[in-house]
């Protein structure tokens, strides 16, 4: 597993995304209210769009959870199963903080 | 075998005739040959006096295109039967034509009736019963001039309502001891007098007709006890006659106080001739109201097409009227004329409320009842006249909302008496349709679609059937916008955090979020993209464009009023082809431009601000554009400046965050080129100012707007539109749009005239302060982007690599243009998603 810095920890605001690319591979980053940090593909696989880390974040039920901006769609962050959707899934990537406060991404 | 039918009159009940028959008559087997001798095809004169408020009789009208397309239906308009040959079976007209018939209906309607007083004659002397008649009015009315009503029942009090609008100083002069003799007993009446006296009107009672004075013109009237009364205009309201002119030519019979005599069936003597409406004396008896008249309509054509027996019933004569703004109620037995009958009354002189109750001898059965001043226990009261009380007579009379509830209805009373709909046809289709809502139940059963003062009952029976019409925004907010609204105001809440910590639960969605950051702008908390409000936003409000299907945006600057110039018009067409996009010019007097990626936005914006443009907000839900046609400075037809006003009203409300996006449009004449009646809220020139319209929209469920207020000047109109937006605002429900709020409000457009126009909660001063602070705090936010280095450095399509494109946008050439090319990923099917634009 080889993890790929994406950017310092104040470029992320708790509950916000930003989209970053892992080896060409388009990734959505969250930080959530309470500092955890997430990472699920970011192309909406029902638009095919890469709009995933410009949704809302939030919960479902303590579910963090992030919705497409395209359709309103929602996300578990901590799973990527579509909660609307039982046959759509985003795929989830492992994200850390290094102790120097960059956040980083790795591919499985 | 075709037959013809033939209908005399096209008024309000001979139209319901025509809609009846055409509606049930599956095989043709009628043709319907309708002469009304009116100019123009049947409208509403029930509501005749908004006319003078702005409406047009196109508004009024109850034919819509569909009458004149149906074969099967011929309109002869301004013609008037003047001659029925029973024995060959015809109709003559003023004009020498002659029709024959198989089946005729008398639908004549009635006349106003002009005392014989001295004088009735002159210039200046009216009567209230068309539209040609209120024109007359209007042309004869003038400001601060005196004009006297002769009559002070139900219609008089209308036409002074209107004399009052038209700003005369009204007089009204009744001839029996207190107003609206017919409806409401002594006690009532006189509260009703000291009601409409605090109006500003003056009342006579008791007062006798001498004579009508003037030269040409009238001057004054002369009463019986010596009074003489100023008096520029008259206007007669002193009953009506039914009109039967035409028995004597067809030979048939009158009722003892005139009208065509029918029975139960409506049938005269002569079985292939019926009477319906004010001019038919079923069994003798004349009914004035619109209500029995669609009655016999209906029970007609039931007999025309053999599908019922067709009786009419008989009347329900209550009336619940909102007179000049005041309540006005009665029903059942309202003066207590059955032997041994026993009264209650309730008075508030303090409150200016009157309510009685008639109770049998027995004070155990309800006969009737009058209510003056409120008539909120009209929907439940009414329904219960000839059966048990279910409480206490206090109870009932108690002001609205503490007396009985539906439960204490039986099944089969009549909530509906319009459309003649009973309780237990509510809750049965409620259960079994499984309707959620009003317009569901209306929708269904027809019930609170005529007068509509059944509909706090049917709001009420829904709840009794079990529906809980939750207003919780989502799951982690119990309280609805308007609530958490009052709530960010009440107590200066300033961050989502905040009000989550303190009044909701969980850490938010994309349903409570967006809301929140939509109150905290709407009430002036800095820019949309500040600190923690920037993940509050949906993905248009964060980055301050439209998305699209392929994750790209697009840019709409504003163009106030649709005015351009040519230096602007071209930095517009070198921005779109510097950065590729897409042009397109839109319904809203915009130019969109297509195709931005996330990236090149504030490259974008840099250009435009440069060149003097800033954010159209055709992003956010928030004021989108205000339309504007060419006005009098150009329009030949134009009485007022609509392009100044436009821009004006643009200027003024850019940026105000909303419930739902706001539209409106502005026309320099009737015309109406701007479509002004289809927005938001739309203003409409006229030779004495502006007319307001509010709660229009084209959309999924279009909408014509109505007419909030006429004849402003330019500082009332922005006052009104200032108190209209901000209550809006304020009250609606998330993503509520003007139209379905405005039918959400308990009392609609009255309740809402009298907030906003009139201040009946006291607010305007305070809704005013808001939009002004609103007004003076406004900033352009893309500039406000420009400025801020942080923000800006969100814009970026990686954060990691912020200039790789984005692989998954493809563009394709059509017409010249970019359009979205197809995706790497499958597109489901999905139901339509709205297109802001
Ligand atoms: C200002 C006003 C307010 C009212 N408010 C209410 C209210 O709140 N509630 C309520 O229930 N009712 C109200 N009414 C009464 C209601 O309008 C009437 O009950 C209803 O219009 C009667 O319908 P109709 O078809 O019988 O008569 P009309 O609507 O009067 O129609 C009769 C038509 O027949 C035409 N006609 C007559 N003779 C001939 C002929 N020989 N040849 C051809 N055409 C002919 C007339 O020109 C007329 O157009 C109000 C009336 C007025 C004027
Ligand atoms: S609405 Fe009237 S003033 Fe405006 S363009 Fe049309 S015709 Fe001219
Ligand atoms: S009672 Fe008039 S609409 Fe129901």
């Amino acid at each position: 597993m080889t993890w790929q810095p994406i950017c310092a920890l104040e470029m992320l605001p708790p509950e916000y995304g930003v989209p970053a690319l892992v080896q060409d591979r388009p990734v959505a980053v969250f930080r959530t209210h309470d500092d955890e940090l997430y990472a699920v593909g970011n192309v909406d696989p029902f638009c095919g769009a890469g709009v995933i880390s410009r949704g809302i974040v939030g919960d479902r039920g303590g579910e963090p959870t992030v919705a497409s901006p395209m359709l309103k769609q929602v996300f578990s962050l901590r799973t990527g199963q579509c909660l609307d959707d039982p046959s759509a899934r985003l795929p989830v990537y492992p994200v850390r903080r290094r102790p120097d406060g960059v956040v980083e991404v790795a591919l499985p | 075998m075709t037959r013809t039918l033939i209908v005399i009159g096209h008024g309000m009940v001979g139209h319901r005739l025509v809609e009846a028959v055409r509606q049930r008559d599956a095989t043709d087997a009628w043709r319907v040959v309708v002469f009304g001798e009116e100019p123009r095809p049947a409208y509403d004169r029930v509501a005749l006096s908004s006319y003078l408020d702005g409406k047009s009789a196109e508004d009024l009208s109850l034919t819509g295109q569909d009458v004149w397309d149906d074969p099967m239906v011929e309109l002869r308009l301004g013609t008037a039967v003047t001659g029925v040959d029973r024995a060959a079976r015809t109709v003559s007209t003023a004009d020498g034509s002659v029709v024959g018939y198989d089946a005729l209906v008398l639908a004549t309607g009635s006349r106003p009736f002009v005392p014989p007083v001295p004088g009735r004659d002159l210039d200046g002397c009216f009567v209230y019963r068309t539209i040609e008649d209120l024109d007359a009015i209007r042309a004869a009315a003038t400001e601060g001039a005196p004009g006297v009503v002769i009559g002070g029942g139900l219609l008089g009090l209308e036409a002074a309502g209107a004399l009052r609008r038209l700003g005369m100083r009204t007089h009204v002069v009744e001839m029996a001891p207190r107003l609206m003799p017919l409806q409401v007993d002594e006690g009532g009446g006189q509260v009703l007098g000291r009601l409409v006296t605090d109006l500003g009107l003056t009342v006579h009672c008791g007062a006798a007709i001498e004579s009508i004075d003037g030269d040409d013109r009238v001057r004054s009237i002369a009463l019986a006890d010596g009074t003489v009364l100023d008096a520029e205009l008259v206007v007669f309201s002193a009953g009506v006659r039914p009109r039967d002119e035409l028995a004597e030519v067809a030979g048939l019979e009158r009722g003892e106080r005139g009208g065509f005599l029918v029975d139960e069936f409506c049938r005269t003597s002569d079985e292939r001739v019926w009477a319906v409406g004010e001019c038919a004396a079923v069994q003798g008896r004349c009914y004035g109201l619109v209500a029995p008249g669609y009655s016999m309509a209906e029970g007609v054509a039931e007999q025309l097409l053999e599908l019922g027996d067709g009786t009419f019933p008989g009347a329900d004569l209550s009336t619940k009227l909102k007179l000049l703004g005041v309540d006005v109620a009665s029903f059942g037995d309202a003066h207590g004329q059955t032997p041994g009958a026993l009264e209650v009354v309730y008075a508030n002189n303090a409150a200016g409320t009157y309510a009685k109750l008639v109770l049998s001898d027995d004070a155990r059965v309800l006969l009737g009842g009058v209510l003056v001043g409120d008539a909120g226990a009209y929907s439940v009261l009414r329904p219960l006249v000839g059966r048990e009380l279910p409480a206490p007579p206090e109870q009932l009379l108690l002001p609205a909302g503490s007396g009985v509830d539906a439960g204490a209805l039986p099944a089969d009373a009549t909530v509906c008496s319009c459309n003649n709909v009973t309780k237990q046809d509510i809750t049965t289709a409620i259960t079994e349709q499984q309707l959620t809502d009003v317009p569901g139940v209306k929708a269904c059963t027809r019930a609170g679609t005529s007068c509509g003062s059944c509909v706090p009952m049917l709001k009420t029976l829904l709840g009794e059937c079990g529906v809980v019409t939750s207003t919780a925004l989502c799951e982690h907010f119990p309280q609805s916008r308007s609530e958490l609204f009052e709530i960010v105001r009440a107590t200066g809440t300033r961050s989502f955090s905040e009000l989550i910590g303190k009044h909701g639960t969980g850490r938010g969605c994309d349903i409570c979020k967006p809301v929140v950051a939509s109150i905290l702008a709407s009430l002036g908390h800095g820019h949309v993209l500040d600190g923690e409000q920037a993940g509050l936003q949906d993905t248009n409000d964060r980055f301050l464009a439209n998305l699209q299907r392929n994750g790209t945006y697009s840019v709409v600057p504003r163009v106030p009023g649709g005015e351009i110039t040519p230096d602007k018009l071209i930095v517009l067409g070198e921005v779109a082809k510097e950065f590729g996009l897409y042009t397109k010019i839109t319904g809203g007097q915009r130019i969109d431009l297509f195709g931005a990626r996330v990236e090149q936005l504030p490259r974008i914006w840099r250009r435009l601000v440069d060149a003097g443009f800033e954010s159209g907000h055709a992003y956010g839900k928030a004021l989108r554009t205000v339309k504007s046609c060419v006005g009098n400075d150009w329009c030949r037809y134009g009485v007022q400046d609509s392009v100044s006003m436009a821009i004006r009203l643009e200027l003024r409300y850019r940026g105000l965050r909303a419930p739902h996006k706001v539209k409106a449009g502005v026309s320099g004449c009737a015309r109406e080129c701007a479509e002004a009646r289809g927005k938001d809220f739309g203003v409409i020139a006229t030779e004495k100012g502006w007319n307001l319209y509010v709660g229009g929209n084209g959309g999924f469920t279009p909408r014509h707007a109505e007419l909030l207020a006429a004849d402003l000047d330019d500082e009332r109109l922005v006052q009104l539109i200032d108190r209209f937006l901000m209550f809006y605002v304020r009250t609606a429900d998330r993503l509520q749009r003007t139209s379905a709020w405005l039918e959400s409000l308990d009392g609609g457009l009255d309740h809402l005239r009298e907030v906003v126009v009139e201040d009946s909660l006291g607010i305007a001063a305070e809704l005013e302060e808001a939009m002004q602070r609103h007004v003076d705090s406004y900033t352009d936010e893309w500039a406000g982007v420009l400025a801020d280095p942080d923000k800006l450095a969100r814009f970026v399509s990686f954060v990691n690599a912020p200039e790789a494109p984005d692989p998954t946008i493809r563009f394709v050439e059509e017409r010249g243009q970019i359009r979205p090319g197809p995706v790497a990923l499958p597109m489901p099917a999905f139901a339509t998603q709205e297109v802001s634009s």
